[in-house]
């Protein structure tokens, strides 16, 4: 951080956007949407205006995903100051851990009428390959779910940061790494799809993925999985561990002088990070019907920091303001004016570096602070009056 | 990490998580510190040539020489941070120097300030202090942590040493050039460490902070065993009764600042410029 950077940010991120108060109303109302989102859904009849639409479900749903996403790229990014271009790959990862139980749950319905997936029939395979044992078990992938970022991230941020690698180089080998990975999953022989990845999932522990009750299930747990990660992030900044994360950011070799081992507390915020990615990509699939390695895609990483920055890193809600305000633009952008999506995101991201280096929850401290001047003005000239 | 002599108290998923704290440093021979023909060279030139220094436990003890005589190296390699390419550095009897990382240093008992003061800017001067803190430093003790009375009274304490009271509650990065620099020291202070080395600790003082400090430091000796990094010649003069010149990358003299004034080789490299 530059130090002239220093007088904006130390106000923002400091101050709480809300009191405890302010925190359960937020609390009641994500559980309200939760609820009343799913039951306006599969409940209200669709000739009512108050229906929704399995569209909209979806679109909500995928957001909360993409929320969680950014929440966790704001516990490495925003309070310990490592800029991960990767987060991608450890969402993708989730996403096709859990995408081998629902290709599994597919069964003899596929194309082919096959006990293989559609594309292993396509390359004449005769068997599952070794790694896909057990994956027809729920709970074993949903342990993989949590296994296959979680040690993708721990072995590579080992090495990564024992070798005291940071900053932009730390950022580009991120980058690098889910671009490998993409290529990777490209290939037809890695097993898991080539480039159509896995798609046309019927069931999920027996129930129909396309039944409205399926979709209001997965809703509900996705919202729930949403207020866990705020908060627990809010848990994290508020607690020791959170002060040493901010102390890494701003002054990490002053910490290692006090006898903390950076190490040690950059892996365990990194891991988790990744494994709450992971499980976000694992709920995302089954809503959106589809994973493929373009999931994996060096933009889409940069894009979740672009979440980030325009909700305000290192701030709690930050993050989830910016990866709901961005992502329902983009999916009104590219219905309606699609050509311009990317001109529309690149300015974003300009004007909201230039103007707004807080973040979009950064205006409320503005206004909160210009009203405290108002008010202390107020008072002032009433003590003259009187 | 075996070679590390005992695994300090703390619960399970603690000890795999984390590292291990060295056991107290043994000081029965007299001398705390012992750096024997250490040598760092950077592309060819020797920031440090057998360099060797003694320093004894309780004492306060002054270094001194011309710029890049080697004096911020000797901390680099002291607290970890740079590793010398021949000689050995010792803490008391036992502790290796050369082989532990700059955060097993500070737990073994070293604590380092910076030339330029160096304190989280954007944490509250009595979080700086909580930071700093000597406890287990490991990630799983910091989920957990909460402070007890007797850590705040510390706290409380130091804040009254460093007359940072009335600031406790403000951002450590708003505070004043000479309040930084008495932040640091206090955060050293809550470290609890055996060997204090000070990188010109009274620069950007105004006269005032500076005489405080001195007495400050004076205080530590004894308990402590304090090295100090200066230019100030008077400050060096008031406080120090061994100091230390350097001199391209080795030590030139030693002895009472008396003794150092008059000495004709110390004059010619330093004093006489």
């Amino acid at each position: 951080m530059r130090s002239h950077d220093l007088p904006v940010l130390l106000a923002s991120q400091r101050e709480p956007l809300f009191g405890p108060k302010g925190w359960t109303a937020l609390l009641a109302f994500m559980l309200a949407v939760a609820i009343v989102v799913p039951v306006l859904f599969v409940l209200v009849p669709a000739s009512s205006p108050f229906h929704l639409s399995a569209y909209f479900v979806t679109l909500v749903g995928k957001i909360m995903c993409y929320c969680v996403v950014a929440v966790a790229m704001n516990l490495i990014w925003g309070y310990t100051g490592i800029l991960s271009l990767g987060h991608g790959l450890f969402f993708a990862l989730g996403g096709y851990a859990f995408g081998m139980y629902l290709m599994r749950m597919i069964g003899r319905e596929g194309q082919y009428q096959s006990d293989l997936p559609d594309f292993m029939v396509f390359l004449d395979w005769k068997a599952y390959p070794w790694y896909w044992s057990f994956t027809d078990h729920f709970w074993y992938s949903a342990m993989m779910v949590v296994l296959a970022p979680g040690l993708v991230a721990f072995v590579f941020g080992y090495f990564a940061f024992r070798s005291r690698i940071k900053g932009v180089y730390f950022s580009i080998i991120t980058q690098a790494l889910t671009f490998a990975f993409m290529l990777l999953f490209f290939r037809n022989n890695t097993g898991f799809g080539g480039n159509n990845g896995f798609t046309d999932f019927k069931r999920i522990l027996g129930f129909r993925i396309a039944e409205p009750g399926t979709r209001a299930a997965l809703f509900i747990i996705t919202g729930l999985y949403l207020s866990a990660a705020i908060v627990l992030s809010r848990a994290i900044l508020r607690s020791k561990l959170g002060r040493v994360l901010t102390a890494i950011r701003d002054s990490e070799s002053r910490l290692m002088f006090s006898g903390y081992n950076t190490l040690w507390y950059k892996l365990f915020i990194w891991t988790l990070s990744a494994v709450m990615c992971g499980l976000a990509g694992a709920l995302y699939v089954p809503q959106v019907g589809i994973i493929n390695p373009s999931e994996m895609s060096p933009g889409n990483s940069i894009e979740v920091a672009i979440w980030v920055a325009v909700g305000g890193r290192g701030t709690v809600l930050g993050p989830v303001v910016g990866a709901a305000l961005v992502n329902g633009a983009k999916s009104f952008f590219t219905q309606s004016f699609p050509e311009y999506w990317l001109f529309f995101l690149g300015l974003l991201f300009i004007l909201v570096t230039l103007f707004l280096p807080k973040g979009v929850v950064g205006i409320v401290s503005v206004l909160r602070r210009s009203n405290h001047a108002r008010a202390a003005g107020a008072r002032r000239e009433e003590e003259a009056r009187t | 990490m075996s070679r590390l002599p005992r695994v300090s108290a703390a619960d399970g998923l603690g000890q795999t998580i984390g590292r291990v704290v060295p056991e107290g440093v043994d000081v029965s021979h007299g001398p705390i510190l012992y750096l024997e023909d250490i040598t760092v060279s950077f592309d060819g030139f020797k920031a440090l040539n057998k360099l060797t220094l003694t320093v004894d436990a309780g004492e306060l003890r002054c270094v001194i020489g011309p710029n890049g005589a080697g004096k911020t190296t000797m901390m680099d390699v002291i607290t970890g941070k740079t590793q010398p390419d021949a000689g050995s550095a010792f803490f008391g009897q036992t502790i290796d120097l050369t082989r532990l990382s700059e955060a097993e240093i500070a737990q073994a008992g070293i604590g380092r300030k910076f030339q330029k003061p160096t304190v989280f800017e954007n944490h509250t001067v009595f979080e700086n202090l909580e930071l700093a803190m000597k406890m287990d430093k490991r990630v799983w003790a910091s989920v957990r942590a909460r402070l007890n009375t007797e850590q705040s009274d510390r706290i409380a304490q130091t804040l009254d040493q460093i007359q940072l009271t009335a600031e406790a509650d403000r951002l450590a990065g708003v505070l004043s050039h000479g309040q930084k620099q008495w932040l640091e020291i206090g955060m050293l202070l809550m470290q609890e460490p055996k060997l204090l080395l000070l990188d010109e600790p009274v620069a950007g003082m105004t006269d005032e902070e500076t005489e405080r400090t001195g007495e400050l430091f004076t205080a530590l000796a004894g308990k402590h065993s304090v090295v100090v990094v200066e230019h100030d010649m008077e400050f060096i003069g008031r406080i120090a009764n061994q100091v230390t010149v350097l001199h391209e990358g080795s030590v030139l003299a030693e002895g009472p600042m008396h003794k150092i004034k008059n000495d004709d080789r110390v004059i010619e490299v330093y004093l006489g410029r």
